[in-house]
């Protein structure tokens, strides 16, 4: 008996390889000059479903994102690696969303696409490295959650169980949890596939023109055969049924009172030379003011 | 003082042990609280934890609430969510501050959710502030400090128009005081209302590796990055840490590179340290590494590339190759000692 498997992404923009030209002369980021990628530990978490694909037949992985337009980038690349249907949540009205409003949103998505036994989610973004949306989508939906799993030890269809391995501090903990459950996959475990090419060839001129009108509802039941040619569902807040109070601002409890930037501060820097004396002299020196020894 | 309007603590207890980041919260929590005049209250949920919350009291906490069922020794995330938001309606705090844990990054986003408020993850700073929103002018709210963006960035967050407001702290930056053994606190039960679908999750087993990498508590700490290149070469950091009496730690690409484990690991993802002197050896200095060690009282930095940011932090800077650098630095210190 096959799964129903949903993966929650992101787009998020590269900020663990800034490079010089991402900085402004100030020392700030330019962030518009950063690429935008895939979060890391959320193709991680695609890799975990894709995995339970390939070793339970009759498995369906579905792919939920929302942002801009643009984020059908991470969609597409999600069907490259094996992904069966891919959404894009996106309004006006979810930009400024918390992420207590995000993880409304993502729990009326989710419910859209019906009845699942797993949702993955990365651990974390590393835009924001809040860890929170998973946890939020979890209590939104009133199921259990596997947060920081680094790998998964067994699933029982049969049973409907999932063990997985999950690290704390210092060690892991291995936890059994019954379906429905919600899993935050970090980047320890799984190492996120290539994309296919034969599904690059396939989907690389995909878009998301269909509007919610013309979705077709065979489309996400397992097994039926998908129509190639425009496989991206794009929803809408009408479409996912949200409230607007609950979306973007409105619905976000934290605002941003300030953003300060962060500025590499040139600081009082002495230069040793490397020769025997110099080095000498400096480790005299902390030596004398208790520092060392 | 009032109950009410409290500034509240999860109080994490693992395998029995109270977490240092409780601890260092409730510290926190009494400065706060002095500043808004309220009280500071815990919540301290396990097996058999009554004893424990009396010992806190003395970090001024006029109230700590606890839970206790033998279900309840290990966090799970059903049953801990159903007691502390249930908690939280009832004693209505103004402030709820959990540790940045695993356990903790856990509960305090499934509390938010379900109360409908803000929470803002892996805080380095709480302070209280003012705040005006549509028009509307909050006095006295509290100032959620964290960066993001990688670190390249310094948020500061607020959530007035919710309570309680809610935030994660990472372990490390609050600054303990010094326990008053006099302080006056109450230890309130609260009964368990749970039943068996309450507890969903089963923990099978839970290994802990004991801890031999002590960075927090490092003096000295001698850090190896990428530019240490080889496995070969991290002896040397070894090297010179024990000639020093130091601990060893490690940037985040080092541990990518597989050159040491990622119990050695400084930054925003791994330790936030801050010893009286960091080396660091082949560290470029990324904003995520320096988030974790420049609040260090000196830092050496040593380098072959000397444009390398790290330079812009450190006191000392040594540009020149570590297998040179390091056996003269080892040679001098042997030399004075």
């Amino acid at each position: 008996m096959g799964l129903n498997l949903i993966v929650l992404v992101k787009q998020v923009p590269d900020t663990q390889n800034i490079t010089g030209e991402a900085m402004k002369e100030d020392g700030t980021v330019n962030r518009a000059a950063l690429p935008a990628i895939f979060n890391p530990e959320d193709l991680h978490a695609l890799e975990a479903a894709l995995t339970l694909k390939d070793s339970i037949s009759g498995t369906t992985v579905h792919v939920i994102t929302m942002g801009p337009p643009s984020a059908i980038q991470v969609l597409k690349e999600s069907l490259y690696r094996g992904a069966d249907t891919v959404a894009l949540v996106s309004d006006r009205k979810f930009a400024g969303a918390d992420t207590l409003a995000t993880s409304y949103a993502l729990k009326c998505a989710i419910e859209k696409i019906g009845a699942y036994d797993i949702v993955f989610c990365g651990r974390q973004a590393i835009d924001g490295d809040t860890a929170q949306v998973g946890p939020q989508t979890a209590e939104k939906l009133g199921i259990n959650q596997i947060t920081c799993v680094s790998s998964i030890e067994k699933v029982d269809p049969e049973k409907k169980i999932i063990i997985a391995n999950r690290s704390i501090e210092g060690g892991f903990e291995q936890v059994q949890a019954p379906f429905p459950v919600l899993l935050t996959i970090t980047d320890e475990g799984y190492h996120p596939r290539p994309p296919s090419v034969i599904k690059v060839m396939t989907y690389k001129n995909a878009s998301a023109e269909m509007s919610d009108e013309q979705y077709d509802e065979s489309y996400i039941d397992a097994g039926v055969e998908r129509k190639t040619g425009q496989p991206i569902s794009l929803w809408d807040i009408g479409a996912i049924g949200a409230d607007p109070e609950s979306c973007g601002l409105a619905g976000s409890p934290t605002k941003v009172k300030t953003i300060e930037s962060v500025i590499l501060k040139s600081g009082d820097i002495r230069m040793i030379e490397n020769t025997d004396d110099a080095i000498a002299g400096m480790v005299h020196e902390l030596i004398a003011d208790h520092t060392l020894g | 003082m009032s109950k009410q309007n409290s500034v509240m603590v999860f109080v994490q207890q693992d395998d029995g042990q109270i977490a240092e980041v409780s601890i260092e919260l409730l510290c926190k929590a009494r400065e706060l609280a002095d500043r808004l005049k309220v009280q500071v209250t815990g919540v301290l949920i396990g097996k058999d934890v009554e004893n424990q919350a009396k010992n806190l009291l003395s970090y001024g906490v006029d109230e700590m609430f606890i839970v206790q069922d033998s279900r309840l020794e290990h966090y799970t995330p059903i049953p801990y969510t159903k007691l502390m938001a249930g908690i939280i309606l009832k004693q209505k705090p103004q402030i709820v501050l959990y540790g940045a844990t695993t356990a903790g990054r856990d509960l305090g986003p499934r509390i938010a959710s379900q109360l409908k408020v803000g929470l803002t993850a892996d805080c380095t700073d709480l302070q209280i502030g003012d705040h005006t929103v549509k028009g509307v002018a909050y006095t006295d709210i509290l100032y959620q400090i964290r960066p993001a963006f990688g670190g390249n960035i310094i948020a500061t967050i607020v959530s007035p128009e919710k309570k309680p407001q809610m935030a994660t702290v990472r372990e490390g930056v609050m600054k303990l005081t010094t326990p008053d053994p006099g302080y006056k606190g109450t230890v309130t039960e609260v009964k368990a209302a749970l039943e068996e679908s309450d507890f969903p999750s089963v923990i099978i087993q839970r290994i802990k590796e004991e801890k031999l990498v002590n960075l927090k508590g490092a003096q000295v700490i001698v850090s190896g990055g990428i530019g240490v290149e080889t496995k070969e070469n991290f002896k040397l950091i070894y090297d010179l840490a024990r000639t020093l009496g130091a601990e060893v730690g490690a940037s985040r690409a080092a541990v990518d590179a597989g050159l040491i484990p990622k119990d050695h690991q400084v930054g925003q993802t791994g330790t936030t340290v801050r010893p009286k002197l960091y080396i660091a050896c082949g560290i470029s200095g990324s904003v995520q590494h320096r988030a974790g060690m420049d609040e260090s009282a000196r830092i050496i930095a040593i380098n072959s590339d000397p444009e390398a940011p790290i330079f812009q932090i450190a006191h000392y800077g040594i540009i020149g190759d570590l297998k040179d650098v390091i056996p003269r630095f080892i040679k001098a210190f042997k030399a004075k000692g």
